[in-house]
């Protein structure tokens, strides 16, 4: 298994053996240790010092179901700590199956107005992987729908990409990094946290990997392996949610739009709602049933990435059946949708086409957008006025650029209160308010607002994992850190998150996510220890973030949120400080 | 009583026994008329929703149990098992 470095300050890279101490880690486990051992915790994030760190998981790579997933990590331009960012794409299997468990870029080129590309490809002769650079120049300023193509027909069909789009060649808090869906457009994308920047910053734009020759993932015991894999698959393939033609794969995952309404914590029109009069005209089920009609069948969502079998991912359709976005996503449904007072699932796709275009992250515009109407820019539910703050980000005016910033930036370019952030990074789409545990995650993960990061909605509003009351802060603290380190483990594993919802209900699902990672590794993890690994994970990340001056200070969730009732239920945030610094005190 | 009620995704397919249901899409609400007393599962009964199917049910916005009692004028939402991100 390999580790490569490539140097852009230089032009140079190696290709080295991965260091013993490196054996066991995957996935974020994997970035978030490099970062937090190799990365200066004060160096600017878009600076020579920052370090950007690419990882497929453990079993990524593997015919272990639903785990093409990807880690990046680096310090974020957004919070000005520690970032990763998972993505679903053929290219996190891909650099999995080239033996690559780790791809660090480092420096920065000199600023020429040039940008350059990394073609990593297999050297059958050396047994190992090779780096080659490539002059991408030709694509900086460009569509990401128009540079993808191009690069599909200099290198071939057998390849994955990701890059950064123009956002993250200005710089943005707000840039993401993008790979290639299975249809190869632009559209699959470790999202947060201003990624893109990050790797625009060093003059990278494209990271290109050929799959002709790659050897696979090595599996230290097949048996062992084999019994867990079958034992992940029983349980996506039972449970109600990640079964076949289930919720997620009918509906996707704008399917919340409609039980967040319900439960009034669907935050609308820059969090001054729980509630939004045009959700059900947003939900996942319009989407399915608006499909049916235009399309004339009934169309079920494809997988993002090989080889997952829950397949969640859906594509609106244009009223003359042509595609119009894929993916509409529950987070970029509701950003550009209920936090912008915006109903029309056309004009929400057209947003989503457009920040996959320029490279920006869907949750941060939307919530940047939301601040920006609050300010009187452009009034809610005008989606036109959306539209053409979106193309002013594209473009890189002076209005895009404090839209750029993201969220924190934007609001206080504007002279806002009422700001959805925290440290800097835009909330998703559950109001704190009105479910305290994700409050909770929002303020003290390592990510700033990230609801991913420990996502106790499920045993607060679906019901999975037992059930809590949404509104009592009671007992949350330990539940939020439980999801925290749990989280982590996922993260490391290379499974999509989404597995989460049939293993936290069938207990041989979670045993076999542990044994596929001992298959692959040679482990002898029991599902005890998931917490355990999770936590070294997240208490790397800490110390990184306390270091980079992020303390328990900067776990917090905005004072409006304390003090403002949330109506339906007129809740404010309720949770106490010390609550908030138990989560990682007695991590 | 009257309640007004609310069926999501799969659960839709229930309109069962009423013309002016059967064309309304995910979350359109309906008015059902109840005796006094009835509980969230005799509303699943009237309704001929299969309780295994039924994961959450909403009244007023707050989640509660199938014996909860209803009154008149409560909203309800019934859910079946979903989840996203
Ligand atoms: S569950 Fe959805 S997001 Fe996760 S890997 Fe499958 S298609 Fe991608």
């Amino acid at each position: 298994m390999w580790l490569i470095r490539v140097n852009m300050t230089d032009l140079t890279s190696s290709v080295g053996p991965l260091p013993d101490a490196y054996q066991h880690l995957g996935g974020r486990g994997m970035t978030s240790t490099i970062v937090a051992k190799e990365v200066p915790p004060l160096c600017h994030p878009l600076g020579p010092n920052n370090k950007l760190v690419f990882a497929p998981g453990i079993v990524t790579g593997t015919p272990a179901p639903t785990s093409a997933r990807v880690s990046a990590g680096a310090k974020s331009p957004l919070t000005g700590g520690i970032k990763e960012s998972n993505g679903g794409s053929s290219w996190a299997a891909d650099l999995a199956d080239m033996q690559v468990r780790a791809l660090v870029v480092e420096g920065q080129a000199k600023k020429n107005g040039k940008f350059w590309g990394l073609h990593l490809l297999w050297d059958a002769a050396a047994s190992q992987p090779k780096v080659e650079f490539f002059d991408a120049s030709e694509h900086a300023g460009k569509d990401l729908f128009e540079v993808f193509p191009k690069v599909y027909a200099k290198f071939g069909d057998k390849i994955s990409i990701s890059g950064c789009g123009v956002s993250g060649e200005y710089g943005y808090g707000n840039a993401g990094i993008v790979y290639n869906d299975p249809a190869k457009g632009p559209t699959r994308y470790s999202g947060r946290g201003g990624l893109g920047s990050v790797m625009g910053s060093k003059g990278l734009k494209l990271i290109v990997l050929s799959r002709e020759g790659t050897p696979g993932v090595p599996i230290t015991d097949e048996a062992l392996f084999d019994q867990g894999r079958k034992k992940m698959i029983d349980a996506l393939r039972t449970h109600d949610i990640t079964k076949p033609k289930g919720a997620l794969n009918t509906y996707g995952t704008a399917v919340l739009i409609n039980i967040m309404n319900e439960a009034g914590g669907l935050p609308t029109r820059n969090f001054s709602s729980g509630r939004f009069e045009g959700a059900a005209k947003t939900a996942g089920e319009a989407i399915f049933e608006g499909n049916k009609q235009r399309l004339g069948k009934e169309l079920y969502n494809h997988a993002c990435s090989p080889g997952c079998i829950i397949q969640c991912s859906n594509t609106w359709h244009n009223p003359d059946g042509t595609e119009a976005a894929s993916c509409v996503e529950y987070e970029s449904d509701w950003a550009l949708g209920a936090n912008c007072g915006i109903d029309s699932l056309d004009d929400i796709a057209t947003m989503v086409k457009l920040c996959n275009g320029y490279g920006l992250d869907t949750i941060e515009t939307g919530a940047t957008i939301g601040v920006i109407m609050e300010a009187g820019v452009i009034p809610f539910g005008d989606s036109q006025g959306a539209i053409n703050l979106i193309h002013e980000m594209g473009k890189g005016t002076p209005l895009g650029r404090i839209l750029g910033g993201g969220t924190g930036f934007a609001g206080k370019a504007y002279g806002m209160t009422r700001v959805p952030a925290v440290k800097g990074q835009g909330m998703p789409a559950y109001e704190p308010r009105a479910v305290k545990g994700i409050g909770i995650t929002y303020a003290t993960s390592t990510m700033g607002a990230d609801h991913t990061a420990g996502y106790t909605i499920a045993p607060e509003i679906l019901g999975v994992s037992g059930k809590q009351d949404p509104l009592t802060p009671e007992g949350k603290a330990a539940l939020s850190r439980g999801f925290q380190a749990a989280t982590a483990f996922i993260d490391t594993s290379g499974h999509c998150l989404f597995i989460a919802f049939a293993v936290l209900d069938i207990a041989s699902g979670m045993e076999g996510m542990v044994e596929e990672c001992n298959g692959v590794l040679g482990t002898q993890w029991t599902t005890a220890d998931i917490g355990r690994v999770g936590a070294e994970v997240l208490k790397a990340e800490r110390a990184f973030n306390e270091a980079a001056g992020l303390g328990k200070e900067t776990d917090r969730i905005p004072e409006f949120m304390r003090t403002e009732p949330l109506p339906p239920h007129n809740q404010v945030f309720d949770v106490s400080d010390e609550a908030l610094d138990s989560v990682y005190a007695e991590l | 009583m009257r309640l007004r009620v609310k069926l999501f995704a799969f659960l839709t397919r229930y309109r069962v026994g009423d013309a002016h249901r059967e064309n309304l899409s995910s979350g359109t609400p309906f008015e059902v008329d109840l005796p006094e007393g009835a509980t969230l599962a005799d509303l699943l009964r009237a309704l001929q929703v299969p309780d295994e199917e039924v994961k959450m049910t909403f009244v007023n916005g707050l989640a509660q149990p199938e014996d909860w009692q209803l009154k008149d004028g409560d909203e309800v939402g019934i859910f079946p098992p979903i989840a996203g991100g």
